[in-house]
């Protein structure tokens, strides 16, 4: 992991295998979305609005991969000082968050018709809002804080005291008995869902995790580079201000 | 140990002499209960059913309001910084903060619960479980907080990010304790499930809680 740690080096890493994961999601979005729309059959209960979960459940798997990876990085720039593990917990934010706002979304227009209301307080949902919630926190403190490094720090600490709500919600429909179904995909038994719908589902999510890993790449680049163009500016003004001085 | 009583005796003794902290956490308990009938309107079997679930959001929020004042006065001037230095670990400094905003905050607003219950018109059979869930209960706002006010420490936004930031946090115990306190008015059982989960919430916290604050704290010495 160390090896990784030069920022000029991830950012060539970066730029090299960026142009094969986008056409590596493009690739499995066009297969995905054409067995998603065309191949897979209608639910014979929920009729159509069972393609609304090919979108939902890749979104709510990003929404806690996405923040368990922060929470990862948080512990590696915390105890490590990693410098990419810092830039890699604030770009993933955004992203993550947005995942997590489409899955409400989507099972929001999915529960309409099948449980007859948009949101039901039930621990599953309750508990993806609350994931949501720490997002915007995470995002929020972010922004309060000036410094980077101490801001990176501070936002670490909450991001792992927050992780406390990821095994909650993936075990809510085990623990409580909820509206939300419980795990279908990734059972010991095997899954239970048709594979006519399973597959699709499965190139779905494949899709999705790609791009997600796309958007992270991209903006860690953003990142580093806003903060190579503040170093530069900081630089200059000190530079300036230094010359001001010595010309009086 | 001894430092440890000393330094939350001190913080005791500054909360009473500089006053407000407690009046203030008081006073606004009671504005909060008392907006929520005008609200909601005067139904008094409506307030009955909804008044376990009010008292403790009202709880929550009264306890969020003191909570950025924590560590403020002794960032400012420089006391903390001295007791970073000192023999006394941090985790215990922040423990012993997080304690002393319990007894200055939480424990006045758990005493004043019952008077709070009869404007929402609860039956005063359970004012017992009232009082007993939240004594129970709001041991983990003040460390959950600790941990809030040690991450938004010397920030201009600081108030509201803290609310944003803790909130969240909240939601177990405002979860269990309004279930405790239900369980407790229906069937009786004080020892109930939720009332034994929102004693181990408090307990976690305890434990834990002061290791995220006083991390979060050093972050800002650097």
């Amino acid at each position: 992991m160390q090896r990784f740690a030069n920022p000029t080096k991830f950012m060539s890493l970066a730029d090299a295998i960026l142009p094969w994961m986008i056409a590596l999601a493009a690739s499995l979005f066009a297969v995905g979305l054409y067995l998603a729309f065309f191949v897979a059959p209608a639910d014979y209960q929920q009729g159509e609005t069972v393609r609304i979960m090919f979108i939902h459940v890749p979104s709510a798997w990003l929404a806690m991969m996405g923040y368990s990876l922060i929470a990862l990085s948080s512990i590696g720039s915390l105890i490590w000082r990693h410098p990419l593990a810092d830039v890699a917990a604030k770009a993933a934010l955004p992203i993550g968050a947005s995942f997590t706002l489409l899955a409400l979304v989507t099972g929001a227009l999915w529960g309409k018709p099948m449980w007859g209301a948009y949101w039901v307080w039930d621990a599953r949902l309750t508990s993806v809002l609350i994931l949501f919630l720490l997002y915007i926190g995470l995002i929020a403190l972010w922004q309060a804080i000036e410094d980077p490094s101490r801001a990176g720090r501070v936002a670490a600490i909450l991001a792992i005291v927050g992780f406390v709500n990821v095994p909650i919600i993936k075990f809510s429909v085990d623990w409580w008995n909820t509206l939300h179904q419980g795990a279908s995909v990734i059972r010991l038994d095997g899954p239970s869902i048709h594979p006519s719908i399973l597959i699709p589902l499965l190139v779905m999510t494949a899709a999705f995790t790609t791009l997600y890993f796309v958007l992270v790449l991209i903006a860690m680049k953003t990142e580093i580079l806003r903060r190579r163009v503040s170093a530069l500016q900081s630089a200059r003004a000190g530079g300036a201000q230094a010359s001001a001085v010595a010309a009086e | 140990m001894s430092a440890f009583l000393t330094l939350m005796r001190r913080d005791l003794r500054l909360a009473l002499r500089e006053g407000g902290t407690t009046g203030t956490a008081l006073g606004f308990f009671l504005v909060v209960v008392a907006i929520l009938p005008l609200g909601l309107g005067p139904d008094l079997k409506l307030l009955a059913r909804l008044a376990p679930g009010l008292l403790w959001i009202a709880l929550l929020l009264s306890a969020l309001l003191s909570l950025d004042r924590l560590f403020h006065n002794d960032a400012e001037d420089g006391s903390l910084e001295t007791l970073a230095m000192g023999p006394l670990p941090l985790e215990a400094v922040a423990a012993a903060k997080a304690l002393a905003h319990w007894l200055t905050t939480c424990l006045p607003l758990v005493v004043a619960a019952p008077l709070m219950a009869v404007l929402l018109n609860l039956p005063i059979e359970a004012f017992g479980p009232l009082v007993l869930t939240m004594a129970v209960g709001s041991p983990a706002l003040s460390f959950l907080g600790a941990i809030g006010a040690s991450l938004t420490l010397g920030l201009r936004r600081g108030g509201p990010l803290l609310a944003l930031l803790v909130l969240p946090l909240y939601v177990p115990v405002l979860i269990f304790g309004v279930t405790a306190l239900t369980t407790a008015m229906r069937d009786g059982d004080m020892l109930s499930p939720p009332f034994l989960i929102l004693l181990a919430l408090s307990l976690a916290a305890g434990a834990l809680a002061p290791i995220a604050s006083a991390a979060a704290l050093r972050a800002n010495f650097t």
